[in-house]
């Protein structure tokens, strides 16, 4: 265990898209969609083998085009939503749907199917999420800890809440808002809150972060210039309902009490090009990961803003396996919010990184050029969490 | 009178018969006479021929004994010697007979002439006994009479005793009869001192007869005039009117009178505190809010004539007045100083709070000395009092407020140097093409804050002069040079100039909008030359005028060149975001909201790129202006054939994909990755350095890096990619020169085509010729 060295998995194509499978807990499974004009897309499903270090993969076709959003069901491991660039002579459009991989795929098989790439499978459509009247999807979002039947899609500048009936097999509009305004506004980014029942979206377009309830699609509140240039992606605090994080082409991240939105926070500044993506971890929310277009991933360790600014208090099961569990007395001073670690694996831009649903302690990213790094928290800063 | 002298009367002639005897007798007495008559023994005994003097056989010597020389001579001589011996002697003797006869016959009336001296003696002697009996007898008598006139007189020598006496009293008397009176005159005539020495003279002696009715009444006259004379003075005490030494003469006059000294002290110091209080009334009034405020200098002048002098008077006169009183009339001074001193010190601080406003240093620092100096007098007088103690913490106080003031000054003055500097940027620019002239800006930004720095040092200088009474205070010797003005004016405002140049980095506003990218790089440029050379020629010219002798740590000059240069830096740095930005948003805006797979052939390179190449020159001169070249990697001069070479390849690649199989886009990533491997990571937002090629470095860096980001967004159709290809290439013919390592920028641009290559459905590159003809053509 004293190795704590990154996994790296290459994909042949460009890859901006990667989720957790979010219904998994058990397993460590990211899926991957690739971006390629001329190829077929593929879905990878990476299983990593946690003990052994190992990396499965397998590889579903996705052939209607290449995909720049992914996301999973919660509820359902084999369900998956992607949106996808259909392009005919002249256009290119921007669409979404709900997907079904095979069933044997669901939880992932251990043995490596490197003989079937010729008989690579294929995914099942199970909907699409009819965008004809409202533009691009930007992005599909689950409802979080729902059933798995509802979802939202942004697509230009509407907020298009979906309801999806007769197992997945078709999606019905339930309800929508649009942005009004000057010029042609864009969501970017959108992220369903996981408190207050599920009612609250986050969403970002241009430099603006806005509130959404989904019950009567009406804002609830809106951050102006929360950043100096583009917000590119927005997370929630898993445990504290009013806390939210977004990141810009500022090159910064920036922590928001949506009661309070005059100013943020706090702010990081660590990265040196646009941060493309953060992520709270879903356990502990100190931990919060950036990836940015200057190749790097960056854990930093913000403990003030978080849920457990005085250290954790309870003991985590899954640390039975762990030989030294010392049970010292929880009297340590909590460490000062500062950037654990900074992963430079990568040589292209990451637009994505995703902590895994099954092991808090562990992430994946990704970056242009089809790298997939899979890497953990480190030891000293786990056990200085845990114990 | 000889013969008394003499053997006395002798026997008559003859009468010694005895020979061997006489000679010697004779002898004798020849000797007493001779004795007598001092002659020489010597010559006496000529015509012995040296006997010895005891031999007793010698006829002439004292020791002659006959019976002996008989002796001897019987036993010795023969008998015819014997026989003349005999005649000899008879001879011999019968010569001293004769000579004894003849001396008797001479003396003998000498002796008849004694006695009868003698007798007539006798007989004067007894006429005389009786005369004195007869003077004894007169004087008794006199003697006796004159007790007698004595005993007589005594009685009267008494009485004129007396009558003296009572005389002397009767004009003691006289006067005290006369007191009065005289006292009242002198009330009327307003010799109070006369009056008061008079009734001192009388005072005893009244109290001493008090008990006779008489003296009683004039005792009772004497006090009721006293009193109304008492009264009077203190009228006169009270009336105010009279100058500070006649006050002094009243009390003294009023100390004579025997007022208790204590109710004194209190009166004196009681009107004194009127006069004053007057004195610090007509201050007040002065700083009444109506009437037009005096300038300072004449406040306190007038303060210090009318106030402190008369302060002073009152303390010197009390202090000669009741300086029997011991400590506790001091302490009583000493409060009545302190309560006073306190007042007008409140009064003076009021005023010089009024002159913060204007900016006449030497005006205040006059003022300032003037009532420093006017209060060393009663300081020195009443040290216990504190005055001057008290007035140099009025003027430490007014010089820290001063250069309180100084400081903010300095800061408006900066500001206002930013607000010119704005407007004159804003300017130009509407007037028409020409250039700001940023060097000019700053150096007259720099010429105008120096100025202002070095006019706040003379005009603070003013409080160290040597003519300054205060200069020599502890306060203005050692900190107020070294804490007040080098760290709290001079490094205090480096240290909010510095402040302000960062706020414009931290501005809220990061879209740029606010602060014009030159003045950023004006102040960048200010604060870098302040890190160079300022702030040390501030700090040596300011520890060269105040030389304190006080050794407080102070801030090194390395520590504020350090601030300086890390506000330069990140000035700097920001310079080189908001720039980058504006570019950026450019290229974004132009790859974003292009239809990039219905464009049409590329026949023109984009406006936009055009933009792009005068923006970026345009901001090369402005850095230029203010900053050096820098240095460039050296590299060869036919780089862009290189370049060019690369992009063929990258083309070449890109046109050959297609024919290739599956595994084809694998290599173009391997291809890019291993360009990669060897290439360093390009960090985009890095801090710059201080010349102009890193500054246009870090903007082309920022642009380019945008441009790639975009790129990868969109979808491209061929004439897309085309189109991209032939804007790089136009970019790499004119953006190579402003960067310090053209490889970044080839890389920059091959990876965007690379890229659009990618994200195009159908990527067929354009001839490199054909690319070329067109760059030149735009």
């Amino acid at each position: 265990m004293e190795d704590d060295a990154p996994v790296i998995y290459g994909l042949e194509f460009q890859a901006r898209a990667l989720t957790p499978q979010a219904a998994e807990t058990d397993a460590i499974r990211f899926l991957v969609g690739t971006q390629s004009l001329k190829y077929d897309n593929q879905i990878h499903i990476i299983d990593f083998d946690d003990e052994n270090n190992i990396i499965n993969k397998n590889v579903l076709l996705h052939q209607v085009g290449e995909i720049w959003h992914i996301s999973a069901s919660p509820a359902d491991k084999g369900v998956l939503a992607t949106c996808y660039n259909q392009t005919s002579d002249s256009k290119v459009v921007t669409c979404a749907a709900v997907w079904r991989m095979p069933k044997e795929l669901e939880s992932g098989s251990h043995e490596s199917p490197d003989d079937s790439s010729s008989t690579t499978q294929t995914l099942e459509l199970l909907c699409h999420l009819d965008n004809t009247a409202h533009g691009n999807m930007a992005c599909v979002t689950w409802e979080p800890m729902g059933d798995g039947k509802k979802i939202i899609s942004l697509a230009d500048n509407h907020l298009l809440l979906w309801d999806l009936q007769e197992s997945s097999s078709q999606a019905v509009l339930s309800s929508s808002t649009a942005l009004e305004g000057k010029g042609q506004l864009k969501f970017t980014s959108g992220r369903w809150s996981p408190h207050h029942n599920c009612t609250q979206v986050a969403t970002a377009n241009d430099t603006t972060i806005r509130g959404w309830d989904t019950r009567n699609m009406s804002q609830i509140y809106c951050i102006e210039n929360a950043h100096g240039q583009l917000v590119r992606d927005l997370d929630f605090n898993p445990n504290k309902q009013y806390y939210l994080a977004s990141c810009g082409d500022d090159c910064k991240v920036k922590f928001w009490d949506t009661r309070n939105i005059g100013e943020p926070v706090k702010t990081l500044d660590e990265h040196s090009h646009w941060v493309w993506n953060v992520r709270y971890n879903h356990s502990h929310d100190q931990l919060i990961l950036t990836g940015s277009s200057d190749s790097r991933v960056i854990l930093s360790n913000m403990v003030s803003i978080s849920s457990e600014p005085f250290g954790h208090l309870v003991d985590e099961d899954d640390l039975s396996d762990q030989e030294e569990h010392h049970q010292e007395e929880k009297s340590k001073e909590p460490l000062p919010d500062s950037v654990i670690a900074t992963y430079e694996e990568h040589e292209d831009s990451v637009y994505a990184v995703e902590w895994s649903s099954a092991d808090p302690w562990l992430f994946a990213s990704l970056s242009y050029d089809g790298r997939l790094v899979i890497n953990r928290v480190p030891r000293a800063l786990k056990y200085h969490i845990l114990l | 009178m000889e013969a008394a002298a003499g053997p006395g009367p002798g026997p008559g002639p003859g009468a010694s018969p005895e020979e061997p005897e006489a000679p010697e007798r004779r002898r004798k007495a020849h000797g007493m006479l001779k004795l007598y008559y001092g002659l020489p023994e010597a010559e006496a005994a000529a015509p012995g021929a040296t006997p010895d003097p005891r031999d007793p056989t010698d006829l002439n010597g004292a020791h002659f004994d006959p019976e002996v020389f008989l002796d001897k001579l019987r036993k010795e001589c023969p008998l015819a010697q014997l026989m003349d011996s005999e005649t000899d002697m008879v001879r011999q003797i019968r010569a001293l007979d004769s000579d004894m006869q003849t001396l008797v016959y001479e003396n003998y009336n000498k002796f008849i002439c004694a006695t009868d001296t003698i007798r007539k003696m006798k007989n004067d002697f007894r006429k005389m006994e009786d005369e004195m009996d007869r003077l004894a007898a007169t004087m008794a008598v006199i003697t006796d009479f004159s007790a007698r006139i004595s005993a007589t007189l005594q009685d009267r020598h008494e009485r004129i005793t007396k009558l003296a006496g009572v005389h002397a009293l009767l004009r003691k008397l006289q006067f005290l009869f006369e007191l009065p009176s005289r006292l009242t005159k002198c009330v009327e005539l307003g010799a109070y001192g006369q009056a008061v020495r008079y009734q001192g003279r009388a005072r005893a002696v009244l109290q001493q007869y008090q008990h006779l009715p008489s003296f009683r009444a004039i005792q009772d006259d004497c006090q009721l005039i006293t009193a109304r004379l008492a009264q009077q003075l203190r009228h006169k005490f009270r009336d105010g009117g009279a100058g500070a030494p006649e006050l002094a003469e009243c009390v003294e006059l009023l100390l004579a009178l025997g007022e208790p000294a204590e109710e004194l002290c209190d009166e004196f110091l009681a009107h004194a505190r009127g006069r004053l209080e007057g004195e610090l009334g007509s201050l007040e009034a002065e700083l009444g809010p109506s009437s037009p405020a005096p300038d300072v200098l004449e406040f306190t002048d007038r303060g210090g004539s009318g106030f402190v002098s008369g302060l002073c008077q009152v303390v010197a006169s009390y202090q000669e007045l009741f300086s029997a009183q011991g400590p506790a009339g001091v302490e009583k001074l000493v409060a009545f100083a302190r309560e006073l001193g306190s007042r007008y010190f409140a009064l003076v601080e009021r005023r010089l709070a009024r002159e913060q406003g204007s900016g006449d240093n030497s005006l205040l620092v006059r003022a300032l000395d003037r009532f420093h100096r006017r209060l060393r007098a009663p300081g020195t007088m009443l040290p216990a009092a504190g005055l001057t103690e008290g007035a140099t913490e009025i003027v430490e106080r007014a010089a820290r407020e001063r250069l309180g003031q100084h400081l903010q000054g300095l800061c408006a003055a900066f500001s206002g140097c930013l607000t010119d500097v704005r407007q004159a940027l804003a300017a130009p620019r509407l007037a028409g093409k020409e250039g700001p002239g940023l060097g000019e800006l700053l150096a007259s930004v720099s010429g105008a804050i120096l100025g202002h720095i070095k006019a706040s040092l003379a005009a603070v200088h003013l409080f160290t002069a040597k003519d300054v009474s205060f200069s020599n205070k502890a306060y203005f010797r050692g900190e107020f040079c070294s804490q007040g003005v080098r760290e709290g004016l001079i490094v205090g405002f480096i240290r909010s100039m510095c402040q302000t140049a960062r706020g414009f980095c931290d501005s809220p506003s990061e879209k740029g909008g606010a602060t014009p990218p030159a003045l950023l790089l004006l102040l960048s440029r200010l604060c870098l030359d302040y890190e160079t050379s300022t702030i040390s020629y501030i700090l040596t010219l300011t520890d060269e005028q105040f030389l304190g002798q006080d050794h407080s740590p102070v801030t090194p000059v390395s520590a504020l060149c350090g601030e300086a240069r890390e506000t330069a830096r990140r000035l700097l740095t920001h310079y080189v975001k908001v720039q980058g930005l504006v570019v950026s948003q450019m290229l974004r805006k132009s790859v974003e909201t292009r239809d990039w797979l219905t464009t049409l052939e590329p026949r023109n390179v984009r406006a936009v790129m055009k933009r792009v190449v005068e923006d970026t020159t345009a901001i090369d001169v402005q850095v230029g202006l203010l900053y050096e070249e820098g240095v460039r990697k050296a590299q060869s001069s036919d780089s862009s054939k290189r370049t060019f070479s690369v992009y063929s390849s990258s083309r070449q690649q890109g046109r050959y994909a297609p024919s290739y199989t599956p595994s084809a886009p694998m290599d173009t990533n391997l291809l890019s990755n291993i360009q990669k491997l060897f290439s360093e990571r390009i960090d985009v937002f890095s801090p710059v350095e201080f010349n102009k090629v890193s500054v246009l470095t870090g903007i082309i860096k920022i642009s380019l890096k945008t441009l790639l980001e975009c790129v990868r967004l969109r979808t491209f159709g061929r004439y897309g990619l085309q189109q991209v290809q032939v804007d790089c290439h136009f970019l790499q013919l004119y953006l190579w020169r402003f960067v310090a390592d053209e490889e970044l920028v080839h890389l920059l641009l091959d990876e965007v085509v690379a890229s659009a290559a990618l994200r195009c459905l159908d990527p067929v590159p354009m001839e490199p010729s054909v690319v070329e003809v067109i760059c030149e053509r735009g």
